[in-house]
This record gives structure tokens, C-alpha cells and sequence, in this order.
């Protein structure tokens, strides 16, 4: 048995070899898709341009205006005089926000009269604009906390409350530290799929599966021997996509490698079983192609909580979810990369994907066993 | 004990009988032809007698073993070869080589020897590191037979094995199979060459999943030995070919190049009853001569009368 699937896996390994295309699509599309996304999937907003009409130019608006430049979310174009000049800014896009300070000003904050600051932003693109309004109000929000607990006596009793919003593991809410997780997901469930799916049905195809099946080898050893090759390039694909993040991305890595090694090798296992399934199914590889990367790529990329929250999508949907393996990757991923979380912690997930992967080998192995006699 | 023994072998699929109670007997050491038209049920029955297909019913032994008992062991005793398969190409020679010699489970030192037998048989001595997809068609198709008999299987499928080959490369072929006879290898082979039939020691036709004949190639001319086949040299092949069709003696006939092929009914007067009839009916008769039957004649001969029957 051992024998014959390493000759079925060396077989498959010179074949790979021998197709530099093959290869080159399997481990580095993966990390190029991540250079992709990870940059086009990017919903911060960072150095977003700032002018500033100061019309009180006092101690107090210098101030403010430095805690937005010192934010990081703003960057400093200048100073503006006129309201005119204001349009001109924002209409040649020199400016996405502007922020109007009044006049009497410190006057106002010292003697602790309620007063506005207007900020001005560029509304072409909705979903900027709101979280640029998100910023701007929680810089003021905590400008003017710091103002009223440094204008009380610290043993005055109302101290004003603000909500102070704290984001535990990406506290600069940095998207791309929960994009990269799922994009792990996605392109390892892709490429697993799409080329385990090929291999069998490539033998099929070519007639090479007849004369194998004249030989006394089993249909597990032959699976066994086509399938380890992908597993270990699918694997491999997997740690370079890692990789690639931690230096582009800055992606932390708190939590066990192995713990991480490990899951990845389940899902991916979990991958190839329904790549084989729909190998022995389809009858030509264009037809496999389809269906592997149809199968793989919509359920991974919308149910899985990649991008859209499952929390709000209808139960229906929601319960179809349950049967995407990367919706359960996901949380094993974003658990151990980012908060360094412990197999207590997602033992459940891995059983899920546990399930998955009995399941869809079970399938795989039953189809290709009544195929093969 | 022969080598394969098929006992009222059928094999159905749906209402589609395939193969209807084969029986047939395959001796050690024996070349035998499977000649049949496409559909006629040949893959059918190697498919079976290599265990791949379970048959409906009947019996086939396959070196003793019965192929519906233990398709496996049946496995482990056969060779098989077929033109489609074209080995893997993006493997070399070696590569090719070693696959087989992994899935069939030889030894390290059996397969150095089945190795250097391999590439001796196909003339592949320095051309180990070729790619399979580079070789010419009948090395590769020496090789498919080298890979296919690795293990040294008493028993040998070949599958229409020289399709798309030169003729050159076909007579090699045959010498290899020759040899490996023999050696006391039984081998079964189904091709539509039909001269290359002539290689067999026997025969088998099928024709809608029934055997329609068996035998040695002599054997099987012994059908024209009352029916005699004519050749005629005429002016007008046409016009004589309507003329002889009008006789009661003549079976059938047939263009052959410029010349006419009649089948007669009856052995006697011949030549006789062929030459009055043209000359009766005004055509120029160069030469009229008995030729003897050719395999082909016999196949056709076969399909058209089982044809008719059924």
C-alpha cells in the first residue's frame, strides 16, 4: 500500500515538475491574489487631507487642530482664509475635509460656554465620507473631554462621561488584519479545490485511468498518491500567503504554529476531498474547473464572513453557511493569528472542520470506489 | 488448464444485451484474435476479463481465477495494453518505467532486470531521459508493452494495440508478441487490421455479442472451400458485375481495385458458368481465376451472414 502511493505521488510529483505553469499557478497565484486584495480590500481611511480655517487662531484651536494632524487619520494641506478658497480645495480635490474653527473660540472653551467646530467633508463617496465623520467626531469628542476634566477641580462631581471606544486586538481597526486572515482562507480553499479537482478527471480524460484501474492498486492508494502531492504545494502555497502578509501587512502572529500548521492542514485536507469529489464526478476537466471554482469561490467569499458579517444575513443563508468549511477556518485563523487564542479555544471550529472533511472524503472515496469497479 | 476459459459469458446493460453467452477457450502460450466491428462487443468482454466489469452471468477464468470472485487477483496476472492509452507524456522513458514497476509492487532488484528487459524489447537504450511525449509512435507504443508486461504477467490484454502506427513499427510490434508466445505467454489481442489477424494462431469473431466464428485462419477459409471466390478481368467491370448478380449461381460481387471478386455457390464449373455468362452479355473477359480467401473475405463474409440471421 505504502509502496504504491509513493509511486502514484512521485508519478504526480514529476508530472507537476514537468509543468511549470501548474506549479507557478499553485504556489504563487495565491500569494499574488493576497498582494491583490489585500491592497484593493483596504476600507481604512488613512492620511485623509485636512485644510483648516482657523478664525481664531488662539492657543486652544492650535490645539485642536493638532490633535486631528496627530491622529494619523488626517494629514495637514494648509490653512484657508476664505470661503472660497475652501470650495476651490475641495472641488480640485486637494482636500477631502475642512475643518472651520470660529472665532471666540478659546473665549468660548475657557469659560466653558458650549461651542462648535464645523468640519466640511467631500461626500462624492458615501462610505468615506461617513467614516471620515466617524474620526472627526471622536477627535473632538476626546479634545473636548480633555478640556472640561482639565477645567474642573478634581474633586467636582461632574466629571464629564464620554464613551471612549476601545478595539481589542486591531486597535487602530486596521481592516486589512481581518481581511488577511480570510484571504488566507479563500485562496487556499480556491487552489486546493481547482487543482485536486483537475487530477483526477485529467486521467480520466487522457485514458491513463483505465490502465491503472487494469492494475491491482486501490482506488485509496491511487487517491492517496494523487492527492498528497497537492496537499503539501497546497500547503506550502498556504505558509507563503502567511508569509507575504507578515512583511506586507504587518500581520502579527500571537497565537501557537503549530496549533495554526495544524488547522491549516484540515481545512486544506477538507479542500481536496471535495476537489476529488467533483473529479469523480465530472467527465472533463473544463466541466471540474467550473464546478471547483464556482464551488469554492462564491461560498468562500460570501458566506464564510470573509467580508460580509454573517450575523446579518437572513437565517436561511445563514444556515446554508454552516456547510462552508472556511466559515469555521475563519474564526480558527483570525482566533490564533490575532488574538493568540488556544486549542480551548477553538477546539469546536476544528471539529466542524473535522466533520467537513470526514464527510467529503467519505463521499469522494465511495464515488470513486463504485467508479472504479 | 487453459490460460482463459469463458463459459456462456452475457453482460447487460439495462435492456442493451453487450456480450450474449460467450464461450470460448484460450490455451497457454496461444496468440488469439478478437476480430469484431465497433460495438460488436469486444471491449465489453476484455473489460470483463480483466475484472473491471462484472458479468451478468456466466463464468471466465482468468489463470485459474474466477474474474466475478476476485477481480484483484485476476489483476495481479494480467498485462494490458491499449492504443489509447499513450502512457503518461509529460513523464521520461524512466519515469514511465518506474511508475508501473511502483503500482504493481517489484522488488529493487526485479525491477533493475524487468528495467534493462524493457528498454532492451523497445530499442530505448540511451533515450531514458526522453520524454515520453517525444518519442516516435512506434517506440512508444514498444514501450507501452514493456510497461504493461513490467510484471511478467502470464496473461496479456492488447487492446487494438498498433493503431496510428507505421507498418514497420506494426512488424515489430507483431515479433515482439511472437517472442513473447513463445516464452509461453498467452496473449489476447483485438485489432482491425485484419492482415495482422493473420499473426494469430486463433480466431474469434464476434458480431452483435454473439461468437460468430472460431478458429485457426485456415480453419475459417474453409467456409469459401464450396463457395469459390473468382477474380475477373473485364472491360466493363460495371456492365459485368450487373450481369453476374442476374445469375442464380453467383452469391455475391464485388468491386476489387479494377477488378471483380465473385463468390459462387457451387464449386464446380466455375470458370466456366462466369465466362459464358459475360460473353453472353457482351463484355470482354481478359481473365477469370480462383483466388483464395483472404481474412478479410472471411470477416466480411461472417458480419454479413450473421447479419443477415439475426
Amino acid at each position: 500500500m505504502i509502496r504504491t502511493v509513493v509511486a502514484v505521488a512521485t508519478k504526480e510529483l514529476h508530472q507537476i515538475l514537468r509543468d511549470p505553469r501548474t506549479l507557478a499557478i499553485l504556489l504563487l497565484f495565491p500569494a499574488f491574489m493576497l498582494l491583490i486584495y489585500g491592497y484593493a480590500l483596504n476600507f481604512d481611511l488613512r492620511d485623509v487631507r485636512l485644510a483648516v480655517q482657523d478664525q481664531d487662531r488662539s492657543t486652544e484651536s492650535r490645539a485642536l487642530v493638532s490633535a486631528f494632524t496627530n491622529s494619523g487619520y488626517f494629514q495637514l494641506v494648509g490653512y484657508v482664509d476664505s470661503d472660497e478658497e475652501i470650495t476651490a480645495l475641495v472641488n480640485r480635490n486637494q482636500a477631502r475635509a475642512v475643518l472651520v474653527v470660529p472665532s471666540r473660540f478659546e473665549q468660548d472653551v475657557r469659560s466653558r460656554r458650549p461651542t462648535t467646530v464645523q468640519v466640511i467633508i467631500d461626500g462624492d463617496n458615501a462610505n468615506t465620507a461617513s467614516t471620515v465623520m466617524g474620526y472627526a467626531q471622536a477627535i473632538v469628542a476626546e479634545f473636548s473631554t480633555a478640556i472640561s476634566l482639565r477645567a474642573t477641580p478634581l474633586n467636582s462631581p461632574r466629571a464629564s462621561i464620554a464613551l471612549e471606544p476601545r478595539i481589542w486586538y486591531n486597535p487602530q481597526l486596521r481592516s486589512t488584519l481581518f481581511l488577511v486572515p480570510g484571504l488566507i482562507a479563500f485562496i487556499s480553499m480556491v487552489t486546493a479545490v481547482v487543482s485536486t479537482a483537475l487530477s483526477v478527471v485529467r486521467e480520466k480524460e487522457r485514458g491513463t485511468m483505465e490502465q491503472i484501474r487494469m492494475s491491482p492498486i486501490g482506488p485509496m492508494s491511487f487517491v492517496l498518491g494523487k492527492t498528497l502531492p497537492y496537499l503539501a504545494l497546497s500547503f506550502v502555497a498556504a505558509l507563503l500567503i502567511l508569509v507575504t502578509a507578515r512583511i506586507l501587512f504587518d500581520l502579527p502572529m500571537r497565537g501557537s504554529w503549530v496549533l495554526l500548521c495544524g488547522s491549516i492542514l484540515l481545512f486544506l485536507i477538507g479542500a481536496q476531498a471535495q476537489g476529488l469529489l467533483i473529479s469523480s464526478i465530472a467527465s472533463s476537466q473544463q466541466v471540474a474547473f467550473q464546478v471547483a471554482l464556482l464551488s469554492s469561490f462564491l461560498p468562500t467569499f460570501i458566506l464564510s464572513g470573509f467580508i460580509f458579517p454573517l450575523s446579518s444575513m437572513p437565517v436561511v443563508v445563514q444556515g446554508i453557511s454552516h456547510i462552508v468549511p472556511a466559515r469555521y477556518f475563519l474564526v480558527v485563523l483570525r482566533a490564533i493569528v490575532l488574538k493568540g487564542a488556544g486549542l480551548a479555544a477553538v477546539w469546536e471550529q476544528l471539529v466542524w472542520l473535522a466533520v467537513f472533511s470526514t464527510v467529503a472524503l467519505a463521499l469522494a472515496s465511495l464515488r470513486l470506489r463504485r467508479e472504479w469497479s | 488448464m487453459a490460460a482463459i476459459d469463458v463459459r456462456d459469458l452475457s453482460r447487460r446493460f439495462g435492456s442493451f444485451l453487450a456480450v450474449d453467452s460467450l464461450s470460448f477457450q484460450v490455451q497457454q502460450g496461444e496468440i488469439f484474435g478478437f476480430l469484431g466491428a465497433n460495438g460488436a462487443g469486444k471491449s465489453t468482454t476484455i473489460r470483463m476479463l480483466c475484472g473491471l466489469l462484472r458479468p451478468s452471468s456466466g463464468t471466465a477464468l482468468v489463470g485459474g481465477v474466477d474474474v466475478a470472485d476476485d477481480p484483484e487477483a485476476v489483476k495481479r496476472r494480467i498485462g494490458y495494453m491499449s492504443q489509447r492509452f499513450s502512457l503518461y507524456e509529460l513523464l521520461t522513458v524512466d519515469q514511465n518505467i518506474q511508475f508501473f514497476g511502483g503500482i504493481y509492487g517489484l522488488t529493487r532488484e526485479r525491477f533493475a532486470a524487468r528495467r534493462q528487459f524493457v528498454l532492451d524489447m523497445a530499442g530505448l537504450h540511451g533515450r531514458e531521459r526522453t520524454l515520453t511525449r517525444d518519442l516516435p509512435g512506434g517506440w512508444r507504443q514498444r514501450l507501452a508493452l514493456g510497461c504493461a508486461i513490467l510484471h511478467e504477467p502470464p496473461i496479456v490484454f492488447l487492446d487494438e494495440p498498433t493503431g496510428g502506427v507505421d507498418p514497420l513499427s506494426r512488424r515489430q510490434f507483431w515479433d515482439l508478441i511472437d517472442r513473447m508466445s513463445d516464452a509461453g505467454t498467452t496473449v489476447l489481442v483485438t485489432t482491425h487490421y485484419l492482415d495482422e489477424a493473420e499473426h494469430c494462431h486463433r480466431i474469434a469473431i464476434i458480431q452483435a455479442g454473439k461468437l460468430a466464428a472460431i478458429g485457426t485462419t485456415t480453419e475459417l477459409k474453409q467456409a469459401f472451400r464450396d463457395r469459390p471466390i473468382m477474380e475477373v478481368q473485364a472491360a466493363q467491370p460495371v456492365a459485368a458485375m450487373t450481369a453476374l448478380d442476374a445469375l442464380e449461381e453467383v452469391e455475391k460481387t464485388s468491386l476489387f481495385g479494377t477488378s471483380l471478386h465473385v463468390v459462387l455457390r457451387r464449386a464446380d464449373r466455375a470458370e466456366e458458368v462466369i465466362t459464358r455468362a459475360l460473353r453472353e452479355a457482351g463484355v470482354e473477359v481478359r481473365q477469370v481465376s480462383r483466388v483464395t480467401p483472404s481474412l478479410e473475405d472471411v470477416f466480411l463474409d461472417v458480419v454479413e451472414r450473421t447479419g443477415a440471421a439475426s
